[in-house]
């Protein structure tokens, strides 16, 4: 897929001073001529720093405290799917639609997000909070269907559940996340059939 | 049924917390500086006596893998590395580890990288599981804090640093080479192998990649001895798993179980049983997506471990057990997975960049019955010009799934097939193949 880049670019971009030291302690993981490896974490700072997107002068200016080439951050930046390179919203929901959760009904979740966020993805709500799109396995199948909304994860969703989580971020509130029938985390939903009296010892 | 006391993840559901106070109590760390003083052969030898598997799809012998490393330190430091970029769709495993049973995966940690004699550990986690990191990052501050990790780690004269680097969202960094490529700061692409990352690994340094599970397994494996482990479960198929069970049941579920254990008892006691009943089962996905599907009457008697699903061409894979009911289209769940694989495709070698958009286009025409039925054998033709020509085995990944339904769905295909092809009718299906019998008839 072929990332869209935005028409409309800051002039320059710094990080801010928290974010620099934050910067310079994940350079720190890595051998000292070996900070290039870094390169992933920062990005992910500037996009905590820029309302979750990565302009262009962001990356020449991460090429240059990682002293790596323009293109080998362009390259990084264009490559992996969870770095946007235009804006999206404050609140940014991915729905996984792939098999485990279409066979639990993605395709419901995807509908209401056209019906309450945006026609089509990747474009913003009209209050200009809220963007969605389409994103492939998340890693919690046994919790599908699921979506993401910026760092959280929403499990067991259900239509009803989800307009919920879906108004309350049109009206700027996270909902707290985890599964929506009040599952305890992977177990079966109708009782445990092992671990049935483990204790710490 | 495997008993409580010999399941490894007692806390698969955190019912009994996850911090360091709770795992020590569950026995994590009780004999960490025990089993480093009897050194990294009797380490290496009790962990191929064991003969655990490696979980993280392949299942190559763990005991063997550790004993590539060189066995002396040269001029190049050693590297351990922690796979946890778990995105095979059906698989949910490593995220419980990651949250709720972090020291065992650290004590892992510091045992093998003893083993390997390497004093950097680098966790690559996915960049989606920003909790779970953010959750395992305390866990090792814990740890740091009891000085089981540092320097003369847990006292035993062993220094380990371990480190937490994100992904960022791309299926092909769970493959070791390109793991090891974005670790070093680059674009996921799989490297050549020979060389072996086990000697030239990351930043050309010997590396050993483990997945999650196997790592987190073996403080048990010592602690309870190499014969408890190669007890339970079948020979060469020995010990317990994590199975995840989604999609058509009716508690979809993630239980450690015995290896060998039959599906359908994973599906009718743990998850319970299919949507609609065991009657209306269609087909099963054992092993995570890429992993060739099952008909109802193979799940009937199939026992899950990797030789036996090897014999009616499949694999265990990492065990994410995705069940498909009557209700579904099977021809559409395949064309998503088709999807997902193009998607998903580095793009380096060209039968698999290309192939997996043509599969995922066939399909697609096969689910609204616009193929025809001579494309059923072109897309037979079109895995197998995948399979096996590709640097990575994500070629094998994308078609073996397809020849699955080729293999035993064939018939429900070629129901939906016509015998013209639409495009003759000027129907206007953009579809790579045919392009020049568009242009023909408008010039």
């Amino acid at each position: 897929m072929i990332k869209k880049i935005s028409k409309f670019q800051p002039e320059s971009f710094e990080f801010s001073e928290a974010n620099l030291l934050e910067a310079k302690n994940e350079m720190k993981k890595y051998p000292k001529d070996k900070k290039g490896s870094a390169v992933i974490a920062l990005l992910y700072l500037v996009q905590k720093q820029n309302e979750n997107w990565i302009p262009l002068p962001a990356v020449k200016y991460v090429a240059k405290l990682l002293n790596l080439p323009y293109i080998q951050v362009y390259e990084v930046a264009t490559f992996y799917s969870m770095f946007n390179l235009s804006p999206v919203g404050k609140y940014f929901v991915q729905v996984c639609t792939t098999t485990p959760c279409m066979i639990r009904g993605s395709q419901k979740i995807k509908n209401l997000c056209r019906q309450h966020i945006s026609k089509n993805q990747n474009e913003l709500s009209e209050n200009k909070l809220c963007s969605w799109m389409e994103v492939e396995c998340l890693g919690a199948c046994v919790n599908a269907p699921v979506m993401q909304v910026n760092e959280d994860y929403y499990e067991d969703l259900n239509e009803n559940e989800t307009e919920k989580i879906i108004q309350s971020l049109l009206n700027d509130k996270l909902p707290s996340p985890g599964s929506v029938k009040n599952r305890k985390n992977t177990s079966p939903e109708n009782g445990k059939t092992t671990l049935l009296e483990v204790k710490n010892a | 049924m495997l008993k409580d006391e010999d399941r490894i993840f007692k806390n698969l559901y955190n019912d009994l917390g996850w911090d360091i106070e709770s795992a020590i109590k569950r026995g994590d760390w009780e004999q960490t500086k025990n089993f480093i003083s009897k050194g990294k052969d009797w380490i290496i030898k009790e962990i191929k006596d064991s003969e655990l598997r490696g979980r993280g799809g392949a299942g190559f012998p763990t005991g063997l893998k550790l004993s590539f490393a060189p066995k002396n330190v040269g001029s190049r430091p050693h590297y351990l590395v922690i796979n946890a970029d778990e995105s095979e769709p059906g698989t949910c495993k490593d995220r419980d580890i990651l949250r709720f049973e972090p020291q065992k995966l650290i004590e892992g940690c510091l045992v093998s990288s003893y083993a390997i004699s390497a004093h950097t550990c680098y966790i690559y986690i996915r960049g989606e599981y920003i909790r779970e990191g953010q959750q395992l990052q305390k866990a090792i501050n814990q740890a740091y804090e009891k000085n089981f990790l540092g320097k003369n780690a847990c006292g035993s004269g062993w220094d380990l640093d371990i480190y937490i680097h994100y992904g960022a969202g791309a299926y092909i960094c769970g493959e070791e080479t390109a793991l090891l490529e974005s670790l070093e700061g680059k674009k996921g692409l799989p490297r050549l192998k020979p060389p072996f990352p086990a000697l030239v690994g990351l930043y050309g340094c010997p590396t050993i990649v483990n997945n999650v599970e196997t790592i987190a397994v073996i403080p048990s494996i010592l602690k309870r001895g190499a014969k408890w482990f190669s007890s339970l479960g079948k020979p060469k198929n020995t010990g317990t798993k994590i199975f995840c069970i989604s999609g058509n049941v009716n508690n979809p579920c993630n239980v450690e179980e015995e290896m060998g254990i039959p599906l359908k008892d994973l599906i009718e006691k743990h998850a319970g049983g299919v949507i609609g009943g065991w009657n209306n089962l269609q087909a099963v996905i054992p092993g995570g997506s890429s992993m060739p599907l099952l008909p109802k009457n193979i799940c009937e008697t199939i026992t899950m471990d990797f030789d036996s699903l090897i014999k009616v061409k499949s694999g265990l894979g990492t065990a994410g057990i995705v069940v498909i009911n009557n209700d579904q289209d099977i021809i559409k769940c395949m064309a998503r997975i088709a999807k997902f694989y193009q998607h998903e495709s580095c793009g380096q070698c060209t039968p698999c960049r290309e192939g997996t958009g043509w599969m995922r286009r066939m399909l697609d025409r096969m689910v609204n019955g616009e193929a025809t039925y001579k494309e059923v054998d072109l897309l037979h033709d079109v895995t197998k010009q995948i399979e096996g020509h590709t640097i990575c085995a994500f070629g094998e990944g994308s078609a073996w799934p397809v020849q699955g339904l080729l293999r035993h769905f064939k018939k429900e295909i070629i129901k939906r097939c016509h015998e013209e092809p639409l495009i003759k009718k000027k129907s206007n299906i953009p579809y790579l193949i045919d392009q020049h019998l568009l242009e023909k008839d408008s010039a």
